[in-house]
This record gives C-alpha cells, sequence and structure tokens, in this order.
C-alpha cells in the first residue's frame, strides 16, 4: 500500500468535487433541507390541542377549572357546546381533538367537599398524541383539586393538612416531553445515513458509467488504495454536513447537547465511515447511478422504520429486533441520543461504538474483496 | 522472455457470441505490432485481454513473461495502455491528469518533472497543460491519452485504435511516438482500420469475426498473396470467411463488416 497513490486519489476527489459545483451544492443543501423538512414534519405538536367544553355547571368553580386547562398551554378552548351530541360531532369532524365535560354538580360537589366527577373525550387515531393529551389532562384536573382541597383546609382552620398520598412522577432527562428532543437527534442521525452513503455510492459507479473506471484499473493501484482515497474526502464532507445537521438541530430547533460535543464528533466520525463504505460496498454492485440509487433506497428504507428511528426497539418482536441490531443506525440513534438527550459519557456508550466500529471494519474489508479490477 | 506477447489459444465468449476464438499470437520484443479487422472483429477484446483487464474464457498467456491469468498486475506494471474510448477524466486538466497517472505509476518526483517534459513534448501537448480534457477536441484527447499511456516509460505500449478520426497533424505524432518507442527496444501493439498505417508495421495480425486469420510481415503477406496491397489481401480474406463477393469499393464492405 502506497501512501502517495492514496494521496493522489484523494487529491483528484477534491479537484472534481470542488469542479462538480450540482453535486456538491446537493451534497451540503440536501441534509439542511431535510432537517428542516423531517424536523417539523416529526415533531408531534401536543400543545395546544382544539378542545371543545360541554359546562353544565356555569358556575365560577367551573369557569375557573375550564381557565386552568386553558392555561396550562397543552388546550385551547376553541368553542363551547350544550350537548353531547354536540360534542361528538366535533371529534367526529376532527374539529377539536379533546373535549372537556363538566356535569351540573360539579360544583356542588366541590363546596360539599365530595369527589366531583368530570369527563374528557380524547381522540386516540394517534395514540401518541391521544396518550399525551390524556395525561396532560390527568394531570391538569389533579392540579386543580389540590389546590381546591388545600384552600378548604385552611379555611376551616384545622391544624394539619393532610393529603392523601401522593406519588409524583419525575421524568428524566426530557422532563417537559418535548417531542423534538427525541426526534431531532434521531433526525439528524438517519439524515447523515441517508447523504453519507449516497455520496460514495455514486463516486465509483460514475467512473465506471463514464469509463474513466478502464484506464485506472490498468494501472497497478491496488483496490484498498482506491476505496481509501476515495473515502477520506467524503469524509470532509459528510462532516460539514453533520455539523450543519446538528446546528440545524441545536438552534433552530432549540434542542440542546446535553453532552460532551467532544465527544459526539468522534463518534459521528466512526459512523460516517461505516455510512461510506456501505455506499462503496453499493458501488462495486451497481453498475449504473440509477441501480445505486434504487440499492440505496433498498437499504434506506428498512432502516428508517427499524433503527428505531420511529418506533422503539423494546416495542419490536424479537426476530424484528435481532434484524434491527443488524442496521448501523441502530447503533448511532443510541449514540447520539445519549449524549444529546442523556449527555451520558463513552463509558456507556463505548460498546455501541465497538459495534460500529465492527461493522464498518467488515463492510470497508468486503467492499475491497469485492472491488475487481477487471472489466467485464 | 522470448515474446513481448505469446497467447495460447485465448477465447472470451459473451453469452452465445464468441467475440475472439481461439486466438494464438507471438509478438517478439521491440516489434510493432498492427492488430487489423473490421469492428466487432475482437480486437478491443484481445487487447484488453492481454492488458489483464478482462478475463478469457479459456486459452492462456503471457505478457512481458507474466502470466496474464496469475500475474495481471506484475503485467499492469510495466504496460501502457490507451484504450479506444478516451478514458481520462474530462473534468480535470491535461497536467493534473499526467500528474496523477504519474502519482499512480509512482514515478520518484525528481524523475517525475522531466518525464512529464518529455512526455508533453513527444504527444505535442504543450501550451494545453491548464486546459480541461473535456475541452479539448478529438485530436488533442487522443494525445493526451497517449501521454498519459507513456508516462511511466512502459515496456509494451497497447494503443487500441488511436487514430480513428483523429486529425492528421495529430495522426503523425501518434506514429513519430510509435517508431521512437521501438528504439527504446519497447513493444508496440496497434490496432488500427487504416492500411496505410498498417504497412509499416513490423507485424500485422488480421482478426476477423474473432479468429485470427493472418500474421506475419506485411510486405510478406501482400507478396504471398499476389496483391497490391494490404488493403486487397485483407479484402480476399473477408470475401473468403463470408463466402461473398463483391465487385464495387471493397473498402465499405471491409469497414462495414
Ligand atoms: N462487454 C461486452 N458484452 C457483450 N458483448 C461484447 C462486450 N464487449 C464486446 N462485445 C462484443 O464482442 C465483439 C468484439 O468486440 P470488440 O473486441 O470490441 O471488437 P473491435 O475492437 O474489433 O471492434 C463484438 O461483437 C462486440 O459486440
Ligand atoms: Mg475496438
Amino acid at each position: 500500500m502506497r501512501i502517495r497513490r492514496i494521496l493522489s486519489i484523494i487529491k483528484k476527489e477534491f479537484i472534481q468535487i470542488k469542479r462538480d459545483k450540482p453535486s456538491l451544492g446537493i451534497a451540503i443543501m440536501m441534509p439542511l433541507m431535510m432537517m428542516f423538512l423531517f424536523g417539523y414534519a416529526v415533531k408531534v405538536e401536543v400543545d395546544h390541542v382544539p378542545t371543545a367544553v360541554w359546562d353544565e355547571s356555569q358556575t365560577l368553580q367551573s369557569r375557573e377549572f375550564i381557565r386552568s386547562f386553558q392555561n396550562s398551554n397543552y388546550f385551547d378552548v376553541v368553542t363551547y357546546v350544550s350537548n353531547r351530541g354536540e360534542m361528538q360531532a366535533l371529534m367526529d369532524t376532527g374539529e377539536v381533538k379533546a373535549a372537556l365535560h363538566i356535569p351540573p354538580d360539579f360544583s356542588r360537589n366541590i363546596l360539599k367537599g365530595e369527589p366531583a366527577q368530570t369527563e374528557m373525550l380524547v381522540d386516540g387515531s394517534d395514540p401518541t398524541v391521544a396518550r399525551t393529551v390524556f395525561s396532560s389532562g390527568v394531570l391538569i384536573a389533579e392540579h386543580f383539586s389540590r389546590n381546591i382541597s388545600l384552600k378548604t383546609m385552611l379555611k376551616r382552620g384545622s391544624g394539619t393538612i393532610t393529603l392523601p398520598v401522593e406519588l409524583k412522577p419525575r421524568v428524566e432527562y426530557n422532563p417537559s416531553f418535548k417531542t423534538e428532543i427525541f426526534t431531532i437527534p434521531g433526525l439528524i442521525g438517519l439524515v447523515m445515513q441517508n447523504i453519507t452513503v449516497m455520496l460514495t455510492a455514486f463516486s465509483l459507479v460514475r467512473e465506471r458509467e463514464r469509463g474513466t473506471i478502464e484506464q485506472l484499473i490498468v494501472t497497478p493501484i491496488k483496490p484498498a488504495e482506491l476505496m481509501i482515497g476515495k473515502l477520506i474526502p467524503y469524509i470532509f464532507i459528510a462532516l460539514i454536513d453533520f455539523t450543519l445537521s446538528l446546528s440545524i438541530g441545536m438552534f433552530w430547533f432549540h434542542v440542546p447537547v446535553k453532552g460532551s460535543l467532544a465527544l459526539l464528533f468522534p463518534l459521528a466520525l466512526v459512523f460516517i465511515i461505516v455510512a461510506l463504505s456501505i455506499g462503496i460496498l453499493i458501488s462495486t454492485v451497481a453498475r449504473t447511478q440509477l441501480q445505486a440509487m434504487q440499492m440505496t433506497m433498498l437499504f434506506l428504507l428498512p432502516s428508517i422504520i427499524l433503527s428505531g428511528f420511529i418506533f422503539p426497539l423494546d416495542a419490536m418482536p424479537e426476530i424484528v429486533r435481532l434484524i434491527s441490531y443488524m442496521i448501523p443506525l441502530t447503533y448511532f440513534l443510541r449514540i447520539i441520543r445519549g449524549i444529546v438527550v442523556k449527555g451520558v459519557g463513552f463509558d456507556i456508550l463505548y460498546s455501541d461504538t465497538l459495534a460500529l466500529a465492527f461493522f464498518g471494519l467488515v463492510l470497508f474489508t468486503l467492499a475491497i474483496v469485492r472491488f475487481r479490477k477487471k472489466l467485464e | 522472455m522470448d515474446y513481448a506477447v505469446e497467447l495460447n489459444g485465448i477465447t472470451k465468449k459473451y453469452g452465445n457470441l464468441t467475440a475472439v476464438d481461439n486466438l494464438n499470437l507471438k509478438i517478439p520484443p521491440g516489434s510493432i505490432f498492427g492488430f487489423l479487422g473490421p469492428n466487432g472483429s475482437g480486437k478491443t477484446t484481445t487487447i484488453r485481454m492481454m492488458c489483464g483487464v478482462l478475463t478469457p474464457t479459456s486459452g492462456s498467456g503471457k505478457v512481458l513473461g507474466y502470466d496474464i491469468l496469475k500475474n495481471p498486475e506484475e503485467i499492469k506494471k510495466k504496460i501502457g495502455y490507451m484504450s479506444q474510448k478516451f478514458s481520462l477524466y474530462e473534468d480535470l486538466t491535461v497536467e493534473e491528469n499526467l500528474d496523477f497517472y504519474g502519482e499512480i505509476y509512482s514515478i520518484p518526483p525528481k524523475e517525475f518533472k522531466e518525464r512529464k517534459d518529455i512526455v508533453y513534448r513527444m504527444a505535442g501537448l504543450s501550451g494545453r497543460e491548464k486546459t480541461l480534457a473535456g475541452n479539448l477536441s478529438g485530436g488533442w484527447k487522443q494525445r493526451l491519452a497517449l501521454g498519459c499511456a507513456l508516462i511511466h516509460k512502459p515496456s509494451l505500449l497497447f494503443l487500441d485504435e488511436p487514430t480513428a478520426g483523429v486529425d492528421p497533424v495529430s495522426r503523425r505524432i501518434f506514429w513519430k511516438v510509435i517508431r521512437e518507442m521501438t528504439k527504446n527496444n519497447i513493444t508496440v501493439i496497434v490496432s488500427t482500420h487504416y492500411m496505410d498505417e498498417a504497412q509499416t508495421c513490423d507485424l500485422v495480425g488480421f482478426i476477423f469475426k474473432g479468429k485470427l486469420l493472418d500474421f506475419g510481415d506485411p510486405n510478406e503477406i501482400v507478396k504471398k498473396n499476389n496483391a497490391q496491397n494490404l488493403e486487397d489481401v485483407f479484402i480476399k480474406y473477408v470475401e473468403e470467411m463470408t463466402g461473398e463477393h463483391h465487385g464495387v469499393r471493397p473498402l465499405d464492405i471491409f469497414f462495414n463488416g
């Protein structure tokens, strides 16, 4: 293996990248576009849920109760109705995603110090939204009733304030349940994978399509020299892409990186090398850029579903989960979420990093072995 | 090493098509071998097998003493190859292409500058160093390809139809270079359409439908067949092979297969 040959390939690739402005533009713009586009798409809005209210009590207490919903920012009271039929109709058409029903005896029960039943309807079409809406409603109601019991007890003047046993849940890492905290880091991983695989997949196939491969394979260049030389320039581009995607996540979607950036970048580099190797492997099989594109898609699609980007791995059946472990993105999602969301260190992430490094080694070696200095 | 190239029963099949059919060839070092035949007769396929970039279906061969099946990488160090279709980087300049191949062939940096000057002069490339290869005209592209094939001082040079469709100046440059090479005992294998070019080769081989129909000194071949020139000889061969006789413009039939 000769360093000079590798350097000459790197230099040549850089010159070609520099002169191919449209491709360079795409390589830089694509992650930006994907981040903005998907960033909003994956942001599940669970605040300001349009809500209908059926207030049969029409009292000071009921209005206060409604206000506490309104003030929570989770609910937007958009309309008042006067019977169950109207409430149901609004839910059916999707005009409201939640409905709050306060029965006539609401105030009376409160003043008597008896439990006051209220009712909440939630549109369950999207379980994620429904779950959040539901738990927000419960929280608000609990908070409201605690205030009332406090007030009444104070009014009665009894010396001891005894609240029933209370479970106060504390959510770690993402206490406000902001979905973007979870989805944006995943998106960065996904976007990186998509761009990076394509970068190298095209680079070698282009040589085949243009016929320049013929002159190259008639020289004494070794497959490893060619592959390494082709990989390195794209590492730089991929690192730029990663920096851009991460910046959009941090500054546009306001997802702070809790852990160390100095750890995130080297681990991202490992993932980039894995993804570039996948691209190179594809290009040793594909004959045309179209084929390379199709193979890339064939590889990317399952990784979106199975990597844990959308559905948690824990919820998958055993066999499917085994496939997930074959997808490099799975490990990088754990790494980037670990660092961004939880702020964990290498002591936690080393096994995922090792898995990635292993993938990189195997895939890159496979590409070198597969690459034949032959025509057909 | 008795021969620069020695092919024994080399065959290449593409599905049902036999592109090269049981070909035997012996080319002594330092000679110019003209490889003649109409389009699609198997010249390029044969040359690629000699360069070690195409695996023959059967048969064996040696190039510069190395087995084409077992040792293609050793062969690649010592040969220069100019493909029929331009296969250098169109988005690189003349100089960048030369630099790239110079480095790929690991020419020592000290020697490289001198080598480059020689190649610029031989291939008549001076003045176009900074031009993008893609912006060169056909003849100039071919000259650049020749330059890249020569940059590492190969012992054996393969030129696949280097003069097809190029201007007369470039054509003259090519033949000047080819003759200069043999002075240094470099073997040149050149495929061509042009019979006047072929006449000046040390050896010619005529291939048709993958079969080598004749091989030898061009003057002897003409004499042996009682013909005026090579062109007449090869028309005769094609007619014998196809069983046809055409009274008109033999050259057209020859070239259109
Ligand atoms: N890669 C290939 N796949 C299928 N057929 C091929 C391939 N390369 C060449 N051929 C066929 O082999 C025959 C010989 O081609 P070639 O060696 O290019 O001829 P020449 O160089 O003399 O014009 C032709 O019929 C051509 O169509
Ligand atoms: Mg040809």
